[in-house]
């Protein structure tokens, strides 16, 4: 398994990095790999239904508990199946899609391999933490796929909208799986499975959790970003928008749930959120007129269908979810690739504008219509099996609430089958049938073309195989049972068949389908009521409140911060060192005081020190002042050399002597005066700093020498230095050998300082040279003119 | 410009000895007083001399290299003294040491940390360098005429 997510990285990156001259057949190529791991994985399947599963381990990181954990159980099996079998028919269908011609097809064919192997790793990780790695590669991939036509704005704006929201949902997934991990002591989800944790915060974590899945799977309040990742090429909506990535975050509800729907407040969050998304996404698909929208509604819709399936941890509702699971990525992929198809003959997918058809269009019809009716739970299709399965499971639910979520899953079902009904009239009869308006003759186009057999035909696999599972679910059981087994060993999955008999989720089919065609034949009554109501919260509202808002805090903050007024910035900085260490120097007790002198010497030292120190601030003229503040670095010299520190001594001159030379080199530009006009309080608040900040260090150094708690290191510096750093000279052994980073960390510094203060003094030149020639572009002037001025 | 004599003179005299002085320094840091940082300094101070004796053309004649050449140079040679050790499979910034008896010269302590200190040392020399030349070339705010070099942009 881990062959075959390097293999699905390696090809995809070569592909970006080295793929520009094989234009359109980078599909070809890309579309070999999850062919291969689609066959791999067909191979296992066996071991897989026997029990024996395969499983492969790799240490990352130890200390960290971090390893890759490759488990492919029923699952798994079932997940990869379908991402690797349609990631190769829309590697396929993406060779025909796109027109030979079309630049940076290898970045788009190799980006969607990189995916496809991240999402491979989030399916049979049995790691929590690889599993979030590969969760954090799929949205960057999803956001440099969306994004991919870079010279358009609003794609540019739609990536970085999925990213924001997907991105913050992975953090906060991230921190819930820390915090349920730390509890549990592990990140491997049998263990976790096997021994759960418990606790408020693993109560919280969960909730993190599902923040995570929820902005994955775009539920609401953050659906918005799914409909805005449609300017996307179809082949990647169809793959990542609909089949794949987007349930990524039901596949990590659907292994949680049996094992924590009990705890906290999951099951209530759970269901709430799924079922308000489904039925926002139906009303909200029943106002679109983009194909590739009301697909992107109905996808969000649908994923709440499949939220209110897993999250609820009901060993019924699980296998009803899996087989929807399995019935959407077939349906919703199919009629991606049919709307795909419209739109590239017929150049728009408005269904105001389409509705004439030529000959050579009846196969793309059918196919349509045949996902269209497994989308709205038509029976012998394979959708229905999942609607009848899922109405089964809430008829005999037990749990607080079974009623209202039964109902609930019933309203979105018909409101699935009225914007089925949308899509597929609005796409194949002219004008708005469902909202009784008539072709719009400034929008109709000519019928397209046909299209060829070998375009469509990935969709039509697709198709027949919805069709076939529709008539023989049989064929599929076993995988279905195993899959749920495998998220929920105590559930004892039933045998799918087309026919239950006569019962309760068949009258409530019946009545979804009879309510269905009477929303969609009120279609103008219920346009004109949508018309009225006032535009709801959805979420995009809500993201642009949110980056608006944090921009504007931002701007704010930046304004208060960064005042540019180097006096504010030193005394905020000077306050802060007095302040906060000042406060434990007020309440540590009182040292003894030190002896005032060590000999005669310290007075002159001291003399030094103090006469230079108020000399510098009383004197106005600017170079005295940095004479005199020579002066004081000589008397610490002095002091150095007094207290037996030759080598301390040694540098505070060379530092001094370098330091006086450069002062006078910066003094050049500055006048020779100090020119001080500031206010009183200006002045007070000045000497009030400088004053606090003189006693503090004073206090700070006679404190921090004499009231020591721990030992000293110090003693273990002298012991190891000749035996461990080979040098009798402490300081230096310490420097390169001890404390070696912290010196390499300091040259760095030092260095880039250096840069800095040389680019800021060659920028200050460039303007004063501006200034003084008055020509408003000093950096060349024109060559007639320079010979003139040259004497 | 107008040069001292004496100044120019008494320059040249030590800024040799000054050089000496803080490799001296560098080499003997790890026994004794000293290091790269203080050797650095020295010989930093030095070329400040050369500068404060005959300006920034005076600088350029002692120490023929450019400013960022040294900071490179220094950043590279600490950098790669830390990494090598990793190549032989011990930790990041190790040292080995070597002491060779040379008979009447004495005992020789050799020191790979050594590499880190002269690493060190370009890196002061080479800011000290950027600083004199950042600062130092001749500025028209001065106020004292010359003539621009040929073919100077100006």
């Amino acid at each position: 398994m881990i062959a075959l997510l390097v293999l699905h990285a390696v090809v995809g990156l070569a592909l970006v990095a080295g793929g520009r001259g094989l234009g359109r057949r980078c599909f070809g190529v890309a579309a070999v790999v999850p062919f291969v791991a689609f066959l791999w994985t067909a191979l296992q399947t066996s071991d897989v239904f026997a029990g024996r599963i395969p499983v492969e381990q790799v240490d990352w990181v130890p200390r960290l508990g971090l390893s890759i954990d490759l488990r492919l159980d029923g699952f798994s099996l079932l997940f990869v199946l379908i991402v690797t079998g349609i990631g190769t028919l829309v590697m396929l269908y993406a060779g025909r899609y796109f027109s030979p011609d079309r630049a940076e097809l290898h970045r788009l064919a190799g980006l969607l391999l990189v995916f496809t192997g991240a999402m491979l790793g989030i399916v049979v990780s049995g790691n929590l933490l690889f599993l979030f790695v590969a969760w954090e590669i799929t949205s960057i991939t999803s956001y440099l796929l969306i994004g991919w036509n870079d010279e358009d704005p609003k794609a540019r704006a739609s990536a970085l909208q999925a990213l924001l929201t997907t991105g913050a949902g992975g953090l906060a997934m991230l921190g819930g799986f820390v915090l349920i991990g730390q509890s549990a002591g592990t990140y491997d989800l049998l263990a976790l499975a096997a021994d759960p944790p418990t606790g408020t915060l693993v109560h919280v974590g969960l909730l993190l959790v599902l923040l995570g899945a929820f902005t994955k799977s775009a539920q609401f309040p953050f659906s918005a970003w799914l409909p805005g990742a449609m300017v996307a090429p179809t082949p990647v909506s169809a793959f990542l928008h609909s089949a794949t990535m987007v349930e990524a975050g039901v596949y990590v509800i659907a292994r949680f749930a049996p094992i924590f729907a009990v705890q906290g407040s999951w099951r209530p969050v759970v269901l709430t959120v799924g079922l308000v998304t489904m039925l926002t996404g139906g009303v909200r698909a029943l106002r679109q007129h983009d194909l590739k929208r009301i697909l992107a509604y109905g996808t969000i819709s649908q994923l709440g269908f499949m939220v209110v399936l897993f999250g609820a941890g009901i060993p019924e509702a699980t296998e009803a979810g899996v087989v929807l699971l399995f019935a959407h990525a077939l349906f919703k992929a199919g009629l991606f690739l049919v709307v795909g198809v419209i739109d590239h003959e017929a150049h728009t997918r408005d269904i105001r504008a389409l509705g004439r058809y030529g000959p050579g269009w009846a196969g793309p019809r059918l196919v349509a219509v045949v996902s269209a009716a497994s989308m709205a739970g038509i029976p012998l299709m394979f959708g229905f099996i999942a609607k009848e399965s899922a109405y089964t499971a809430w008829v005999h639910g037990e749990i607080f609430g079974s009623r209202v979520v039964l109902a609930g899953i019933v309203v979105g079902s018909v409101l699935t089958f009225a914007y089925t009904a949308r899509l597929l009239l609005g796409a194949f009869r002219p004008g708005i049938p469902t909202e009784g308006l008539p072709e719009d003759p400034a929008v109709a186009i000519e019928a397209p073309p046909a299209p060829a057999v070998s375009f469509w035909l990935p969709a039509a696999v697709l198709g027949a195989v919805t069709l076939v599972l529709g008539v023989v679910p049989g064929l599929v059981s076993e995988f279905v049972e195993v899959a749920t087994l495998s998220i929920d060993p105590s559930s004892e999955p039933t045998h799918l068949t087309l026919w239950h008999g006569f019962n309760a989720a068949l009258v409530l089919s019946g009545v979804t389908v009879l309510l269905g065609v009477a929303l969609t034949a009120a279609g103008p009554v219920v346009a004109r009521f949508q018309q009225r109501l006032p535009r709801p919260l959805y979420g995009d509202v809500g993201y642009l409140g949110v980056i608006r808002g944090m921009n504007a805090v931002a701007k704010r903050t930046t304004g208060v911060v960064q005042s540019g007024s180097l006096p504010v910035y030193i005394g905020v900085i000077l306050l802060t060192a007095v302040v906060v260490p000042g406060w434990a120097l007020v309440q540590a007790p009182m040292p003894d005081l030190p002896p005032l002198t060590s000999g005669p010497g310290d007075w002159a030292a001291a003399a030094l020190l103090v006469v230079g120190g108020i000399a510098a601030v009383v004197v106005r003229h600017r170079m005295a002042a940095v004479l005199c503040l020579g002066a004081v670095g000589y008397g610490m010299a002095l002091v150095f050399v007094l207290q037996g520190a030759p080598d301390l001594a040694l540098t505070q001159v060379c530092v001094d002597t370098i330091g006086a030379v450069i002062f006078v080199l910066v003094l050049r530009h500055l006048p020779t005066w100090f020119v001080e006009r500031p206010t009183m309080t200006g002045r007070t608040f000045r000497l009030v700093v400088s004053a606090l900040v003189g006693m503090f260090v004073f206090a700070f150094t006679i404190m921090a020498g004499y009231v020591r708690v721990d030992p000293s290191v110090s003693q273990a510096f002298l012991d190891r230095a000749l035996s461990d750093g080979g040098g009798r000279n402490v300081v230096n052994v310490v420097l390169v050998d001890i404390r070696g980073f912290d010196t390499m960390g300091e040259i760095t510094v030092l260095a880039v300082a250096a840069m800095g203060v040389y680019a800021l003094a060659r920028l200050s030149r460039r303007e004063s040279r501006t200034e003084r020639s008055f020509s408003p572009a000093p950096r060349r002037k024109p060559e007639r003119e320079r010979e003139e001025s040259r004497p | 410009m107008r040069r001292s004599l004496i100044l120019d003179v008494v320059v040249r005299l030590v800024f040799h000895s000054a050089l000496l002085l803080g490799v001296f320094l560098l080499f003997t840091g790890h026994n004794r007083v000293g290091g790269g940082f203080v050797g650095g300094l020295v010989i930093g101070a030095a070329v400040a001399l050369r500068y404060v004796a005959g300006g920034i053309d005076e600088v350029r004649e002692a120490l023929p290299v450019r400013p960022w050449t040294l900071l490179g140079a220094g950043m590279v040679t600490a950098t790669m003294t830390a990494l090598v050790p990793l190549l032989f499979g011990y930790q990041l910034m190790d040292h080995a040491k070597l002491d060779s008896d040379l008979g009447p010269f004495g005992v020789l302590h050799l020191n790979t940390a050594l590499f880190f200190d002269v690493g060190v040392c370009l890196v002061v020399v080479g800011m000290v360098l950027l600083l004199l030349v950042a600062f130092g070339e001749r500025l028209p705010l001065f106020g004292a005429p010359w003539k621009l070099r040929s073919g100077e942009d100006q």
